[in-house]
């Protein structure tokens, strides 16, 4: 029987919200950046390569670090976001930038994988019939990049569920406001008596962990039919 | 059609593109062995790749000029393209993809419709069909038909026969010269395939060490290469079926009876014969083992290399039989003189 507060049920709700925000909002980026970098050669390349997989190796409070110093009130971003009322620091939004900075190389990953194996005579035929670059990136490599989308996607949406790091820097650890599940499964574990709280969060995050990766399994098998 | 093509393109190693040529036709072959040069000048011409410099002109159109600084993109050259693997889009039903040209090309351009290509290339019934559903000719239709349905000016196949089995090859060439006719598109057919130039085009260019290296007719490439080919000259015969005797089918070749023992019995059928399978006698042999012997005439003889050609004429049909110097001395073989060809039954090969 799971022993869950209202407090834990806006964890879980604000888990999936941001999850889903960090996905969807990575989303678009992660496909121009996987069709730039699959399709286009240029100076600085590999430099703008190990920029977005930099989050893979440092650890997540670094990157929560930078964000902060970033964002903070006299942060680097400050002369931008402040004219415009702009607050994120402790607020969801800064851990849904936490999230979809950490998950964006997986993101990038997958899809680029997916353009990769995209015979290049395909996009050859596709421009000879007529096709303009534009059209080609949405008539054939958009939908044949979708299995690669899915999973990136996915991985993205279960990483954002798990991020801890960044999160507890950039937005704070507030209940109801800005606590996650492994942030409210941090608190229990480290207050007394938390324990059976902590496991049935526990359960609640291997549930939905698990839903991700059987919906990302059916999809990808689908689309893998259907092409 | 005339192209126009004087373009220089490097790899940043030993082999640079740099060729220089005009030709004039409707059905234009390029032929070469792998690694000449074929497909990179089917990727310039087509715009998916660009010279260092030089000018392409097609029908005195300029698409791509280095000192004028013009780059005619891919998709507003109407070259399309049917390559040697189908290259369909999975992710399309048959009648998407046929249809992917034909939706980019502008109103005035469209000559041929969907009804029109689907009646000549026999493909009613796959149109709903997912493409991954196709067998290999059906697919290779498919593309071809996507290619025309693009309606465009000059059509470039390249090795677009490379990838199918022996008997399916000449059933695909069947429908790329009667689409290509019916619809009035000019194209050029590039292949390593000696064979496959001489069934499909009238004139060739040879290409090698990435230089076009000569221009001429198929059949007088066909010569040239004779002496240096491993199989020699290849006859094609046209014959029609008579009966069976014997276990041999016989058919009918212009005025003359062929024994044959290759394949099944049809109506009609193309063999291929080699120069080197047929003996020359210069008077009637007796008593021999191979089922036929032609009373032909000399027509010509032409060197190859350390052989000679000789072409002969049998009835109402030509053939090219190949010997050795010695031996042609030996026969005084002569045009017009009479003369005997010996050929055994079973070195006929059916074609498709």
């Amino acid at each position: 029987m799971l022993l869950l507060t209202s407090a834990d049920y806006d964890a879980i709700r604000l888990s999936v919200k941001v999850a889903l925000a960090a996905t969807l909002l990575s989303l678009p980026f992660g496909f121009v950046y996987a069709y730039v970098m699959t399709y286009f050669r240029f100076r600085g390349k590999v430099l703008l390569e190990v920029l977005v997989n930099l989050p893979l190796t440092l650890p997540p409070v670094v990157m929560g670090y930078l964000l902060l110093i970033a964002l903070g009130k006299n942060g680097w971003l400050a002369p931008l976001l402040e004219p415009l009322g702009v607050r994120l620091i402790f607020t969801w939004k800064a851990a849904v930038l936490a999230s979809a900075l950490v998950g964006f190389p997986l993101l990038v990953r997958s899809i680029r994988i997916s353009m990769e194996s995209i015979d290049s005579q395909l996009i050859q035929a596709s421009r000879t019939l007529g096709a303009g670059r534009v059209d080609t990136l949405f008539t054939v490599i958009l939908p044949l990049s979708r299995a690669g989308i899915v999973a990136g996607s996915s991985l993205m949406f279960a990483r954002s569920l798990g991020e801890f790091g960044a999160t507890i820097i950039v937005a704070g650890n507030m209940p109801g406001v800005t606590q996650t599940i492994p942030l409210a499964i941090y608190d229990y574990a480290s207050s007394p008596g938390g324990e059976t709280a902590a496991l049935s969060l526990c359960v609640v995050a291997i549930a939905i962990s698990v839903l991700v990766l059987l919906v990302h399994e059916l999809l990808v098998k689908k689309l893998a039919r259907r092409d | 059609m005339e192209l126009r093509m004087e373009v220089r393109k490097g790899f940043g190693g030993p082999f640079n593109l740099e060729t220089d040529f005009t030709t004039t036709g409707e059905r234009i072959g390029i032929f070469g062995v792998s690694g000449s040069g074929k497909s990179t000048l089917v990727s310039l011409l087509a715009g998916l790749s660009s010279p260092e410099r030089g000018e392409i002109f097609l029908d005195g159109e300029c698409l791509f000029s280095s000192h004028r600084g013009i780059d005619v993109p891919p998709q507003r050259r109407r070259i399309s393209i049917v390559f040697q693997d189908d290259c369909l889009f999975p992710h399309l039903s048959v009648e998407s993809n046929l249809l992917y040209g034909y939706r980019r090309c502008a109103p005035e351009h469209r000559k041929v419709d969907l009804a029109a290509l689907v009646s000549v290339l026999e493909l009613d019934g796959l149109l709903r069909r997912g493409v991954n559903k196709l067998s290999g000719g059906e697919k290779q239709r498919v593309a071809l038909g996507r290619a025309i349905l693009a309606n465009p000016r000059l059509l470039l196949m390249d090795e677009p026969l490379s990838a199918l089995d022996d008997s399916l090859k000449l059933q695909i060439i069947q429908y790329l010269r009667s689409a290509s006719e019916m619809f009035g598109i000019p194209y050029l057919f590039i292949s390593h395939s000696l064979l496959e130039i001489r069934l499909m085009t009238d004139q060739v260019l040879s290409v090698a060490g990435g230089r076009v290296v000569g221009q001429t007719t198929p059949e007088q490439l066909a010569r040239d290469r004779m002496g240096q080919s491993q199989v020699g000259y290849i006859n094609l015969l046209q014959v029609e079926s008579l009966r069976k005797m014997g276990g041999l089918h016989v058919y009918r070749w212009g005025t003359e009876e062929l024994f044959v023992s290759a394949g099944e019995e049809s109506a009609s059928a193309v063999f291929e014969l080699s120069s080197r399978d047929i003996i020359l006698f210069k008077k009637h042999p007796e008593a021999i083992s191979a089922r036929n012997l032609l009373k032909c005439t000399v027509v010509d003889t032409f060197p190859s290399g350390n052989k000679v050609g000789v072409e002969l004429r049998c009835g109402t049909e030509t053939l090219v039989a190949e010997v050795v110097v010695q031996a042609a001395d030996d026969l005084a073989i002569q045009a017009r003189n009479e003369i005997y060809a010996v050929i055994k039954a079973s070195s006929f090969r059916r074609l498709g």
